[in-house]
């Protein structure tokens, strides 16, 4: 185990408080720079959906995660953040200037739901968000003139400073990765500075905070816009990848599922983001391969348990059957859910943790280091 | 004047069954601080219960309409059992995601089992008006208001005036403390789960008439019910009831006399509008600042 001497505040601030750190993360830069070159193209274009996703999961994560401030309506933001994209462009707007213009209006637009979310906690707030989202979602199909109403708008391929970047090249994933890495970074420079600490003293304890001086009021307000601004760039990508939008497709449904993405990632910090994108795109393709493979497999298991080639042949056909029903993929989604939530609260890179804290502390770890505190008085309704 | 006393008429008993799902999360609300986001997909079981023992096994209405309320009673208390229970004191972020995902489940499996078709029920009030002069009542959305008014009494007695009622009453104020005074907190949750899976299941068997129930039903008008318990104040019975009567009104008005689109976002704008001037509803008790 290595134990990390800090001397002084700068110590204890630093990105990279060991050479480890620096050593894998160059190594994960590296393989993700070559992935384009490796990887088949429907992998490199769920890639390009991680990216995007991580990056809208940071910004939920200051919000979220750091601030406290629950928010289901963030579909909303990436639905501003990719129409504006989609209006400028029609006026030949360069994509630099679009993509500024989108961050910026997107967080003018989240800093102006931040003042009247100022007054509500809790569940209130996450009311208040799912029908800003709601209204937003109705002004797209009805503001025909600028959006094009239901039948949605069609996206140009990307192209930057004269070169067309089209929607699955390799460069596309390097500008969404480099998007991905600068929000990261950015945001940890962001909670490592007197905002940063800010919010997460509002999420700990609001009236501690004001009195020690901070102005809740203005870091929420602060936070709920840059995390709008973070979704807005998300937004512009988006809409770049998908290359048409339409009002259906900010719905409340992608709003939860930003949520998960944090959910199963872990609400604590930003690896949560990156590894709960990374499951929530995967678990497509991974269901696909199930519903193709699953049944052939689960036949072949029964062949060799002795089963005849009838009852093989049978139980194949019933799982396909099973597989192929619709709906599966949300009962999964909701199971999922629910198993995180009751199981694995602090999320995938809690596990992480608590998995190389185990081989850190062997045999001395102690499943309670992770439990978490209940608390039965009501408070939430009193704060 | 006639037309507006028929939307009227139909406001409220939309606006009633908003009503009754916002009394699901009222009550739950109230017991355990827990605000189920699966209620609407509970009304939809309900409905779907319903369904399959008068629709396709074709027993009578009542009897059906009991065993609907009786299974889903059950079926409430399950979920209490395998979802929120182990998961009580936890920050209310991470029980609200565990009943998203109860929602989504309950919608997805309801969906494989009895296909994504519109199903309807026969009811003794699908047929007939009740005629006042030149107003004509559907006898189906009467019911509704008729059903609603009895099933707000009954649960307005139960909680002011039986042990039970006041032993819940007690432990949504504080579950430690009525721990202590000896209230079994846990089973008095789990009947709470249980009644409000029962109010659900009325709401869900009362609408089948006027729209019809299929498995997103749940999602839509579960999440029209959160601006009616809103307005009504988080928290308060007839409070939940009032406002969804206001938001069924408001909406069927707006549907009436606004343009297209209106109908649909002004459950939400009042929603926003009641959250900023007066957060704690027209019921709900203005809570001060502890420290």
């Amino acid at each position: 185990m290595r134990f990390l001497f800090k001397t002084d505040y700068e110590d204890d601030i630093r990105l990279f408080p060991h050479s480890g750190y620096a050593v894998s993360y160059g190594l994960l830069i590296a393989v993700l720079l070559i992935a384009p070159y490796v990887l088949s193209s429907y992998l490199m274009s769920q890639l390009v959906f991680v990216c995007i996703y991580a990056t809208v999961g940071v910004a939920l994560l200051i919000l979220t995660g750091f601030t406290g401030q629950a928010s289901l309506g963030h579909a909303a933001f990436l639905a501003i953040g990719a129409y504006t994209a989609a209006y400028l462009q029609k006026y030949n707007v360069p994509f630099p200037i679009y993509f500024l213009a989108a961050g910026a209006l997107t967080g003018l637009i989240g800093a102006l739901v931040g003042f009247p979310a100022l007054r509500l906690q809790g569940i209130y707030l996450v009311i208040a968000t799912i029908s800003f989202a709601f209204i937003v979602e109705e002004i797209l199909a009805r503001w025909e003139s600028v959006t094009n109403g239901n039948e949605g708008m069609r996206i140009k391929t990307l192209s930057l400073f004269g070169v067309a970047v089209p929607r699955d090249s390799p460069m596309f994933y390097f500008l969404c990765l480099g998007v991905l890495v600068l929000t990261i970074v950015g945001t940890l420079n962001l909670l490592r500075s007197p905002t940063g600490r800010a919010f997460v003293a509002i999420r700990d304890s609001e009236t501690a905070a004001r009195s020690m001086g901070v102005n809740v009021a203005l870091y929420k307000v602060k936070s709920f816009a840059i995390s709008a601004a973070i979704t807005g760039f998300a937004g512009v990508l988006f809409a770049h990848k998908l290359s048409f939008i339409s009002p259906e497709m900010f719905t409340l449904q992608l709003s939860i599922e930003f949520i998960i993405v944090i959910l199963i990632g872990g609400t604590f910090s930003l690896h949560g983001a990156v590894l709960g994108a990374i499951f929530i795109v995967m678990i497509d393709p991974f269901l696909t391969y199930l519903k193709d493979d699953m049944p052939g497999i689960i036949a072949g298991v029964a062949a060799t348990l002795g089963a005849g080639t009838e009852t093989a042949g049978n139980i194949q056909s019933k799982v396909a059957a099973f597989a192929s029903l619709n709906g599966l993929k949300g009962a999964i989604y909701g199971i999922i859910i629910m198993l995180f939530v009751l199981f694995e609260p602090l999320g995938l890179y809690g596990r992480w943790l608590k998995i190389k804290l185990f081989f850190q502390l062997f045999p001395l770890y102690k499943r309670a280091t992770f439990k978490r505190q209940k608390i039965y008085v009501k408070s939430e309704r009193n704060r | 004047m006639l037309d507006f006393v028929q939307q009227l008429v139909s406001g409220v008993a939309l606006g009633c069954v908003y009503g009754l799902i916002a009394l699901g999360f009222v009550l739950v609300y109230k017991a355990t601080e827990v605000v189920n986001f699966a209620q609407g997909d509970l009304m939809m079981l309900g409905g779907f219960f319903a369904f399959t023992f008068i629709g396709m096994m074709g027993l009578n209405y009542w009897v059906g309409f009991a065993g609907a309320v009786a299974a889903m009673a059950l079926f409430g208390m399950l979920a209490e059992r395998v979802v929120v229970r182990p998961i009580l004191g936890y920050p209310q972020f991470s029980i609200i995601m565990a009943t998203i995902g109860l929602g989504y489940f309950l919608r997805s499996v309801a969906g494989m089992i009895w296909g994504t078709d519109d199903f309807k029920i026969d009811t003794p009030f699908s047929q007939g008006v009740l005629r006042i002069g030149s107003l004509v009542l559907a006898y189906d959305k009467l019911s509704v208001i008729a059903a609603t008014i009895i099933l707000c009494t009954l649960l307005y007695l139960f909680f002011n005036k039986t042990t039970l009622g006041t032993a819940m009453r007690a432990s949504s104020e504080n579950m430690l403390a009525a721990y202590y005074m000896g209230i079994p907190v846990k089973r008095v949750v789990s009947i709470v789960w249980a009644i409000s899976a029962a109010v659900a299941t009325c709401a869900g068997v009362l609408l089948a008439p006027i729209t019809f129930i299929h498995s997103n039903v749940g999602l839509v008008l579960g999440l029209k019910a959160f601006p009616a318990a809103v307005l009504g104040g988080f928290g308060s019975i007839p409070g939940a009831v009032v406002g969804g009567v206001l938001i069924g009104v408001i909406e069927s008005m707006a549907g009436f006399y606004l343009p297209e689109g209106w109908k649909d976002v002004a459950p939400y704008i009042v929603l926003l509008a009641v959250l900023l001037l007066k957060p704690e509803g027209l019921f709900g008790l203005h809570v001060r600042k502890k420290v």
